[in-house]
């Protein structure tokens, strides 16, 4: 296939990397859809004194756990990818190494 | 079947060995790597040994295995590993054997690698040649060209043209000199030539190996054309002091090409034998590189075998070996069969003899561990090595160890990450260790793969406990808060608090670990941690230094120092817990007695329930130190009691006052037990003058023990009192010192919230979906700077915190160390310093 451009250390750091990526941003994504209080202080709202009524702020509070939640999974998906590309350049390494 | 508890027992044995089994059983105790050996000759230099000259056969062997093994690497031959087991050192009769193959092997590749010297110096003087005579080919039509005649009149001045009117003939040298040198050859021939002399030159573009340092050098060929036969020899000279090679170079075009066709063929000619040379050196080194760990072995083996023999003395027969060794006791059986196998194999007739020896020196400390109880014994011998048949601490640091880094490390994915790196180590053990990976650190952190997988699994529980996973706490249960408050007080404030003596706190606590709202309490958060955290430090670290006095009682009972348990183990007890284990008991006191009381219904004013709330809650601190000054505080709040329970001033008075009188029966205790011994000893020694003649048993048993040495009283008073000022302010220090724990798990927690909240906060603050992207990259950056700072340099940190404590605070308590350790006579162990030493 194509030709490698990582070496083995960079595809191994890429391959850990994705795979501790894909399981603790998926979480975070479940979390903040179940709208977790532990995430609240890590959610877009605006500046401090935005906000005059309880309603509005459990409105822009809301929308801040779902637009992360799918945040969470695009970057999840985006690790998904660096996994396989990863991985494909670990395989490749390992195999010309035998090879030799 | 020995145990961690104590080292094993050792025994002193004499061994006799007839000369001809001897080689035989050495090789067979060698595999079993059971004993050692003492030195017999300990004055006797390395020349006068009686097997000095097969040691120096051996070194000569490893000498030329060493020089294939060169040969081998700098081909790149990869070399097989042995499969299966490891040869035997092989008979005496098959060293002659041995050698004569190392020593064809090494004559036939210096013959090749000369040969191959020779054929590259030939093909260097061949290939410069044609370069020379390629070149030159421009610089003969440059002369020939008359639009250059003005250069050469000008170069030659203006006798020549006065001379003859017409163009003189000029002498030419060709030849070809390294790159670097050449400014520095045109500057000295125009000097010493004044001038007189024309060089060109013209560089080679590729580049041409040395033949002797096979360096690839780039060589530039030049021309020098000169007048007369004075400036010859001079340009000679030069070309000699620059170590420019000179050629032969015909004048006329057509002799130029006949002999550039004469080179070309050569070149081919000898690329051919080159490339034969190269293929024979090659076929050989290949044959030699399926054997040569092998022979590397077995060389080894050899040679240690011999450097054992030579510890041996010569019996006065001259028949028979006798050696000293140190034997664990229950190996006896197994070393008595490989010696018999031993005999057996040289067809020796004699059985070889091990008799046990009595012997008043300290035996080695032995300690018979596995692969994963070696890495925490190893913990332990860093500091000291057990005395012999002392109380081991490995067994219980097995968990101790992994458990106090966790209170420290405390975050479950921290944990997490580091049970996983420990287990995959731990998983793929055999194929990590059959590569034999050179990296110092990597072997560190594979020696120690169970201990980090240990720590990670006690992370994850402590982290658990904590509720902290990369600073964020999971909320499993369900937490135990509740918000009272109405729409307006939470506009109007921008923090509130919940009170647990009301219906905030539901009064039922989370059931496992801190509850998952403390991680929104900004502002009192460290503040609760901080007191939970400290007396959980105290409380661990008091049952730690009991747990280890404890251990020096069942050293005390086995050394029978019957003394010493009255007089120092009591003392060290009674101390350490009638003041700290009473604190801890205090603790536990102030933690189940003061708190809401929701039967109440709340904020009653009844003065007995205000006296349990956790208004009245005292502190422990100020408690201890008013209970070790003996003062009275007064009391700043009238509505409580002064005291946790009743009593509390009488029994604390009264524990104080016990444990000040502990410290004078530590310190003079023992000394006075002493000094009552010797005086004894000294009525008695009289004695056995008279009585040695007629029973010779009890003149006998008294010298013995007057043996044993008779301390200056001084010397016993001052140890003693170094011990016991020791113990008294240690006790104090080191409980103090347990309070790391809180102080590392405080730093933990603290770098993970600041790593969360300026890093992976920022990819967290999008509002639309170019923020996942975003996140994406931010999320590697976290991930690096948790893995590089809170897994490894706090995981560094807390380990060597951990170790400091089991060194000093629980060592102290009961451990001498003052042994040495147990090196068995064992291939294994020489054969893996030999191949390590190598790399």
């Amino acid at each position: 296939m194509a030709c490698k451009f990582c070496g083995p250390k960079l595809s191994l750091c890429g391959l850990v990397l994705s795979v501790w990526g894909i399981i603790q941003l998926t979480l975070m994504g479940v979390f903040y859809q179940i709208g977790a209080v532990a995430l609240l202080e890590d959610l877009p709202l605006e500046a401090e004194g935005g906000h005059h009524s309880i309603d509005s702020f459990v409105a822009t509070v809301e929308a801040g756990y779902r637009q992360n939640a799918i945040n969470c999974w695009i970057a999840a998906l985006l690790y998904v990818i660096t996994l396989v590309v990863s991985g494909h350049q670990f395989w490749m390494n390992n195999r010309s190494s035998v090879s030799m | 079947m020995g145990s961690l508890f104590r080292s094993e027992e050792m025994t002193l044995c004499q061994l006799f060995l007839q000369s001809e089994a001897a080689y035989a059983c050495v090789s067979e105790l060698g595999e079993l790597g059971l004993v050692q050996f003492r030195d017999l000759n300990p004055d006797v230099n390395a020349f006068q040994r009686k097997f000095v000259n097969e040691v120096r056969r051996c070194d000569e062997m490893e000498r030329k295995l060493r020089y294939l093994e060169k040969e081998i690497r700098r081909d790149g031959i990869p070399m097989l590993e042995i499969p299966g087991e490891c040869p035997e050192a092989p008979q005496p009769r098959e060293m002659i054997d041995l050698e004569a193959t190392f020593e064809k092997l090494e004559n036939e590749l210096r013959e090749v690698n000369q040969n191959a010297e020779a054929l590259k110096r030939n093909f260097l003087e061949l290939t410069e040649l044609k370069h020379i005579l390629r070149k030159t080919q421009v610089f003969f039509d440059e002369m020939a060209d008359p639009s250059r005649e003005e250069e050469q009149v000008t170069l030659l001045g203006e006798e020549g043209l006065m001379a003859g009117g017409q163009a003189l003939k000029l002498g030419f040298v060709a030849g070809v000199i390294l790159r670097e040198r050449i400014p520095a050859f045109e500057r000295m021939l125009w000097r010493a030539c004044r001038g007189n002399v024309f060089l060109r030159q013209a560089e080679i573009d590729t580049p041409l190996e040395d033949p002797s340092s096979s360096d690839q050098v780039y060589k530039s060929v030049f021309i020098i054309f000169f007048q007369g036969d004075q400036l010859k020899t001079r340009v000679k000279k030069i070309c000699e002091g620059f170590r420019a090679t000179l050629y032969p170079c015909p004048e006329a075009p057509a002799d130029r090409r006949e002999m550039a066709m004469g080179v070309m063929t050569r070149i081919e000619d000898l690329n051919t034998v080159l490339g034969q040379t190269q293929d024979h050196r090659h076929r050989v080194l290949v044959a030699a590189a399926k054997n040569i760990k092998n022979w590397f072995v077995k060389v080894r083996k050899i040679k240690a075998i011999y450097h054992t023999l030579n510890l041996f003395n010569l019996d006065v027969t001259q028949k028979c070996l006798i050696a000293e060794c140190w034997v664990p006791a229950l190996d006896l059986e197994t070393i008595q069969l490989a010696l018999r196998r031993g005999t057996e194999r040289s067809g020796s007739s004699v059985p070889p003899i091990l008799n046990r020896m009595e012997t008043m020196e300290d035996p080695p400390t032995y300690n018979r561990t596995n692969k994963f109880t070696s890495a925490f014994q190893n913990l332990i011998y860093a500091y000291g090595v057990a005395t012999y048949r002392e109380v081991n601490p490995a067994p219980y640091t097995i968990i101790t160890f992994p458990f106090l880094f966790a209170v420290m490390f405390g975050d479950l994915g921290h944990g997490a990450l580091m049970a996983a790196f420990g287990f995959w180590m731990c998983y793929k053990e055999k194929p990590l260790q059959a590569k034999k990976i050179d990296s110092e650190i990597w072997n560190i952190f594979f020696g120690g793969r169970y201990i980090i997988l240990l720590m990670g699994l006690f992370s994850m529980y402590t982290g658990l406990i904590y509720n902290d996973i990369f600073s964020k706490s999971l909320n499993i249960f369900g937490s135990s808060w509740r918000n009272n408050y109405n729409q307006s007080t939470l506009m109007s404030n921008k923090l509130l608090q919940l009170n647990p003596d009301s219906w905030d706190y539901l009064q039922t606590p989370y059931p496992f670990g801190i509850d998952p709202v403390w991680q929104l309490a900004e502002a009192n958060k460290i503040i609760f941690m901080n007191a939970y955290k400290m007396k959980i430090s105290i409380i661990i670290g008091v049952f730690h230094m009991l747990f280890g006095v404890c251990l020096s009682l069942w050293n005390h009972i086995y050394f029978k120092r019957r003394i010493s348990i009255y007089v120092e183990f009591i003392p060290q007890i009674v101390f350490l817990t009638l003041l700290f284990f009473y604190m801890v008991l205090l603790m536990f006191i102030k933690w189940t007695t003061y708190g809401p009381d929701p039967a109440s219904n709340f904020n009653n004013d009844d003065p007995e329930i205000v006296k349990t709330s956790a208004y009245c809650a005292p502190s422990i601190l100020i408690t201890f130190i008013n209970m070790m000054l003996f003062k009275h505080d007064e009391n700043s709040r009238p509505v409580c009691d002064e005291v946790m329970y009743a009593g509390q001033m009488g029994i604390q008075k009264f524990f104080v006052i016990v444990a000040l009188l502990c410290v004078p029966v530590m310190l003079f205790g023992k000394p006075y037990f002493i000094m009552k011994e010797q005086k004894q000893r000294a009525r008695q020694g009289h004695q056995p003058v008279e009585g040695a003649a007629e029973n010779g048993s009890a003149g006998g048993a008294a010298p013995p023990a007057h043996a044993h040495h008779d301390e200056d009283i001084t010397e016993v008073f001052i140890h003693q009192g170094i011990h016991t000022i020791e113990y008294v302010l240690g006790s104090v220090s080191h409980t103090a010192s347990y309070l790391r724990l809180w102080a590392l798990s405080l730093a933990h927690a603290q770098l993970a919230e600041v790593a969360w909240n300026m890093l992976l906060r920022k990819g967290l603050m999008s509002t639309d979906f170019q923020g996942g992207i975003f996140l994406y990259v931010v999320f590697a950056g976290w991930a690096a700077i948790s893995v590089s700072i809170l897994v490894l340099m706090e995981g560094l940190s807390a380990f060597l915190h951990t170790l400091r404590l089991h060194w000093v605070e629980f060592q102290s308590k009961f451990y001498a160390g003052e042994g040495y350790l147990f090196q068995p006579f064992s291939f294994e162990v020489i054969l893996d310093s030999a191949g390590q030493g190598e790399e």
